[in-house]
């Protein structure tokens, strides 16, 4: 087990190595360098200073190996935007983003089971049908349209709930900040929700015609008994892993669904450095967002290992 | 990073059932009508999106100053939008735009996974465990990130670059079904036959290999275009995408949510127009997965 770990540990520490490799070599392909050089109403002389500042002048592999020399200290640099330590502005974003997706997660994998769970018992009816199609809906819709749909509808329609931001007022309420989460979650969930009942249905099926459920009936045990005594605990295995592929899915909606709810998190943040060409910033963003991916997924599969011992063997 | 699922590859040929003919093509007709009728559908719009034009000849780009905003008419069905532009004629622009960008992202994806994984998977050794190294890294990056910083490299934000950056920004699901198909066919006894009657390598992967993954690959490719269209419009919305004034579905969703207390109906049209085709990519493409691949059912 111990073993196991750290053998995936090494794996993930490269993963996010040459995450790090692929978009800093990409941001540095930009023609013209970060935009803070590109204000036009700088001199010759300002640029030039600023450009040896940044270190603009060094080639590229240079440039990576001392942002990775300080990265691996923890520091990241400084946003070009705003002048901030990048750390300390995404220590102040991630706990907002982390958040919605723990919310999100928590939602989608409940919902989303007892869905595909109740579809998958009656197979081929109507509530199947329905939860079906649903959820290819889910998938079809635009994310940002959906978020103003919500909002005219729930904000400006029925006043029910806050249009944008976290909180109102300064102080903290767990009433109101549930209130402003209620939206975005929503809207989070539409990426989540279909994946997870697609593959709850698909894992009940499969588990629902192995042989021990023959056996059990064969022995007498009633049919809903076998469902949701049996075979149910064995069928939720497998949508454990998909929490891991849904989380990279999760921090891209988080992009426009911040941006649309004004929620000041990671996607937000994400978004204004892009569009301001705040390398540093993208950089950051990218570590910590495929920390994350890397993170959650270790943990996916050692739970799953604890869980289901059959997996460690292979 | 993630264990790769292989189908299993059942002894029965695909495709060929018993019975009169024809009773195969009728049963899957029957079981299928949902994925036929979205075809029929994807065809209709295709066509009125392209031809429409040639009927509806009222300028996408003229700018009417006196009349913003107005409603229904007969001179323009669809009203007019803030500029005072026929929403109707912007309808036609945009959605040729967005789907010229949801195709050519999906040719783009298609040419990536295929590449890719057919490579990794039939040379195994080092390149396969570079190749797949690179597709877990990429698929650790949300691939919208990928995107957004993408946009801030290129130049140009015409279509076809931003189907390109689509295109190398979602490749990794298809390469995974493209390397999982790949590793099963390779094993199999006919291609054992053809390395010992002394085919050489180029040709068992092309035409002995390839080819037994096409339903795989049209499947993908479907489900590839409903993720085009969908990401394009995201950040045609979030304003890096389809610059103004060439219209998109989605930078009109951009344009409308400004004025979205005056006139709600601008942002409806784009974004049922783009819900509705996305639908439908994504219908058709579980339709071809159970019709072309029976062993799922």
């Amino acid at each position: 087990m111990l073993n196991f770990v750290i053998r995936r540990l090494a794996q993930g520490a490269l993963t996010v190595l040459l995450v790090t490799i692929i978009v800093f070599f990409l941001v540095n392909a930009a023609p013209g360098g970060p935009g803070s050089i590109m204000r036009p109403d700088m001199t010759q002389a300002e640029r030039q200073a600023l450009i040896i500042r940044l270190g603009l002048n060094q080639p590229v592999p240079v440039r990576y190996l001392s942002w990775l020399g300080g990265a691996v200290h923890g520091d990241l640099g400084v946003s070009l935007s705003s002048s901030l330590p990048v750390g300390t502005v995404i220590g102040q974003r991630l706990p907002n983003t982390a958040e919605l997706a723990i919310l999100t997660l928590i939602i989608s994998v409940v919902v989303g089971v007892v869905l595909g769970v109740t579809s998958a018992m009656r197979r081929g009816g109507v509530l199947d049908y329905l939860v079906g199609l649903l959820s290819v809906a889910g998938l079809s819709v635009p994310v940002f349209w959906f978020a103003i749909l919500l909002i005219l509808f729930f904000s400006v329609d029925l006043h029910w709930l806050p249009a944008s931001g976290m909180s109102t007022g300064a102080g903290f309420d767990l009433g109101d900040r549930l209130q402003h989460a209620v939206m975005p979650v929503l809207v989070l969930a539409l990426t989540t929700l279909p994946n997870i009942i697609r593959f709850a249905r698909a894992s009940m099926i499969e588990a629902l015609t192995q042989d021990y459920v023959r056996t059990a009936r064969a022995k007498g045990l009633k049919r809903l008994r076998i469902a949701y005594v049996h075979v149910l605990r064995n069928a939720l295995l497998p949508v454990i892993s998909t929490v891991g592929v849904l989380v990279p899915r999760l921090l891209g909606g988080a992009v426009i669904t911040e941006t649309v709810f004004g929620w000041p998190g990671m996607g937000q943040l994400m978004f204004e450095a892009a569009s301001s060409r705040d390398y540093p910033m993208v950089m950051g963003i990218t570590v910590v967002m495929a920390l994350a991916v890397v993170l959650v997924n270790l943990a996916v599969d050692v739970l799953y290992s604890v869980i289901d011992p059959r997996i460690r063997v292979s | 990073m993630r264990r790769v699922e292989l189908p299993t590859v059942s002894e029965s040929v695909p495709g060929v059932t018993n019975g009169e003919p024809g009773a195969a093509t009728r049963r899957a007709w029957r079981l299928h009508k949902l994925a036929f009728s979205c075809l029929g559908f994807l065809a209709l719009i295709h066509l009125v999106v392209f031809a429409g034009p040639l009927f509806w000849t009222l300028s996408p780009t003229t700018v009417d100053p006196l009349n913003t905003l107005a409603g229904f008419s007969a001179g323009h069905p669809l009203g007019v939008d803030d500029l005072g532009r026929d929403e109707l004629s912007r309808m036609l622009a945009g959605g040729q735009v967005t789907l010229i960008v949801g195709f050519v992202s999906m040719i783009f994806l298609v040419i990536f996974g295929v590449l890719i994984g057919s490579t990794a998977a039939f040379l195994g050794g080092w390149v396969d465990a570079v190749l797949m190294r690179l597709t877990d890294t990429m698929m650790a990056i949300p691939s919208f990130f990928f995107v957004l910083v993408a946009l801030t490299v290129v130049t140009s934000k015409d279509p076809v670059t931003i189907a390109v950056v689509i295109g190398a920004s979602s490749w990794m699901p298809v390469t995974r079904v493209v390397y999982g198909e790949t590793l099963q066919w390779k094993a199999r006894d006919f291609v054992e036959a053809a390395y010992a009657i002394g085919v050489p390598r180029r040709q068992i992967l092309l035409r002995h290999i390839l080819p037994q993954m096409y339903s795989a690959v049209i499947v993908s490719a479907t489900l590839g275009i409903a993720n085009a269209i969908l990401t394009e419009s995201a950040i045609s919305y979030l304003g890096l995408g389809i610059q103004p004034p060439t219209a998109s579905w989605g930078n009109m969703l951009k344009d409308a949510q400004g004025y979205i207390f005056m006139d709600q109906n601008l942002a409806l049209f784009p974004g049922v127009a783009i819900s509705v085709v996305v639908l439908a990519y994504n219908l058709l493409g579980d339709g071809l997965r159970d019709l072309l691949d029976p062993r799922l059912r």
